[in-house]
């Protein structure tokens, strides 16, 4: 169910394609490779230190701090309607980075790199079909979950 | 091993055309450098195109430029690494020459980035990261090179102003280069007036599409030394990788892919960064330039921007940066880029840029990006 990710997704099929269904269900998941145990975010279906494609899922705390960011203007097609737009790029607390929006709870002027941040899974509210993505949130921001199936 | 020599350059006008195909702005180039060799056309062996595909309604480009330039039945093959495009045709050529397989080899780089509509160009631009798990946040060019800006600033201490110089200098020369699109010097107030595109850049901190062709012509040493009185030697001829995806960079300051690269064209030149006297840099936007001087090793790390403010970058500072007016005023056709540098830098070393020489250019460099930094090509060239 990848297609689900993203405003815009350009890749509906991947050998990773649960992430999404976690997103969903209020999960923010990493891969770890069950040969040689080394982590990934975002996931990877086949491990990159030892060539492995035997892997499993495991959540990460989204807890995260700010590399850098930018506001950008000009849009590309599939985002001229929420132009302009904050993204940042968190390095996690597990190891990884991710590359989101920051969400409406923090204010433009508030943004500085190096300050702490919170990844949470999203859903698009105003969308009819299912679509999930993450956002930069205050550190401690709650979010509902459902049990791991 | 024997070198590789450049025996023709030619270069057509950068900018909006719609007066021609991209193979007739090819053919502008070719006979151009062919006319500069003095040599007839069948003493060509092969032909390499340097072009990026989607830009153009032809598919399959390569054949339809070789059959335009009247080279059939002669070999030709294109080239693919985005904006690098160019440089990966110099280096393929400059490989069939090494092993032998051919004398002279023509490198052609060439674009037309205006076939495509406005609504065309910007579904492009949506996905020019990497689409799985980035370009779904909707980013875009700028926007990665801005958050290399942003840390830039934020490690280092780099400011709007410096970054800006380097606007102010390209265009400074670009006004005085024929082939160039934008002839015209700025101001930074003017640069600091400009539209907002995706923070801290603005419209001026951007490089400008364009349609455009250049052609080098290369030759084996001996065959180099017979055909030309003033070959321009290609020594160093490098290339390396980084992760597309900017969330598995080791850092986001610099490219990774241009220091590796850097390194190695050095060394297969014999030659270090202070021996360089004029470079050609991939400033597709400013902060770019500022990293490849330290990327390349002009200054060191995080000192780009004083580097630039301080003026060592102009003609009569300790090394001359994008004297043509760099992709930022000369315009950024982006298959051709990469061989308009070479261009540019054989220009140089024969003492023939006009207003625009660097006093004892003897060794020159280009570097070349594709993407976001995934690709770098570095060459290093010498005169005798």
């Amino acid at each position: 169910m990848f297609k689900w990710f993203g405003k815009v997704n350009y890749t509906p099929y991947t050998k990773v394609s649960d992430f999404a269904q976690h997103l969903r269900d209020g999960r923010l998941m990493g891969s770890r490779c069950n040969s040689c145990g080394a982590t990934s975010f975002p996931p990877r279906a086949d491990c990159e230190e030892c060539l492995s494609g035997d892997f499993e899922f495991f959540e990460v705390s989204g807890r995260a701090k700010l590399h850098t960011f930018t506001k950008i203007v000009a849009a590309p097609t599939g985002f001229e309607d929420v132009a302009p737009y904050l993204v940042g790029v968190v390095d996690l607390e597990e190891g990884g980075r991710a590359l989101a929006w920051f969400g409406d709870s923090i204010a433009e002027d508030e943004v500085e790199i190096g300050m702490e941040l919170q990844v949470v899974p999203r859903i698009f509210e105003e969308s009819e079909e299912i679509k999930v993505y993450y956002s930069l949130e205050p550190p401690g921001t709650t979010w509902s979950k459902t049990e791991l199936s | 091993m024997k070198r590789v020599g450049i025996i023709g350059i030619g270069h057509g006008v950068f900018g909006r055309r719609s007066d021609a195909t991209v193979q007739e702005l090819a053919f502008e180039a070719f006979r151009a450098a062919l006319d500069d060799a003095g040599i007839e056309r069948h003493l060509i062996d092969a032909s390499v195109i340097g072009s990026v595909p989607e830009y153009h309604k032809q598919r399959s480009l390569a054949g339809v430029v070789q059959e335009y330039l009247g080279l059939v039945p002669k070999p030709t093959w294109l080239t693919e690494v985005a904006c690098a495009s160019g440089s990966a045709a110099m280096r393929t050529g400059w490989m069939a020459i090494r092993a032998g397989l051919h004398q002279v080899v023509a490198i052609i780089g060439c674009q037309k980035m205006t076939e495509l509509s406005t609504a065309e160009i910007l579904a492009l631009m949506g996905r020019v990261g990497e689409v799985q798990w980035e370009s779904g946040f909707g980013t875009t060019f700028p926007g990665y090179y801005a958050m290399f800006a942003k840390r830039h600033m934020h490690e280092y201490g780099t400011t709007r102003e410096q970054i800006l110089e380097v606007a102010v200098k390209n265009h400074f020369y670009g006004a005085k280069n024929p082939n160039a699109l934008f002839r015209k010097e700025i101001t930074t107030e003017k640069a600091m007036a400009s539209e907002e595109v995706a923070t801290p850049f603005q419209v001026y901190d951007c490089c400008a599409n364009a349609d455009g062709a250049a052609c080098v012509i290369l030759a084996a040493e001996d065959k180099a030394k017979e055909i030309s009185a003033k070959p321009v030697w290609l020594d160093g001829v490098a290339a390396a990788t980084a992760s597309m995806s900017v969330l598995r960079r080791p850092h986001l300051v610099g490219l990774p892919s241009a220091e590796y690269a850097a390194a190695e064209a050095y060394a297969m030149a014999g030659v270090g960064p202070t021996d360089v006297k004029v470079a050609q840099v991939h400033d597709c936007f400013t902060i770019a330039e500022i990293m490849a001087y330290e990327d390349l090793g002009f200054c060191e790390k995080g000192e780009g921007g004083p580097f630039v403010a301080d003026r060592q970058t102009y003609i009569g500072g300790q090394v001359a940066v994008n004297v043509d007016g760099g992709l930022k005023a000369k315009g950024h056709p982006i298959g051709a880029t990469g061989v308009s540098m070479t261009y540019e830098i054989a220009k140089q070393l024969r003492g023939e840029a006009g207003e625009r020489q660097v006093p004892d250019a003897d060794v020159g460099l280009t570097h070349n990006v594709g993407g976001i930094g995934q690709y770098c090509f570095v060459q290093v060239l010498k005169r005798d």
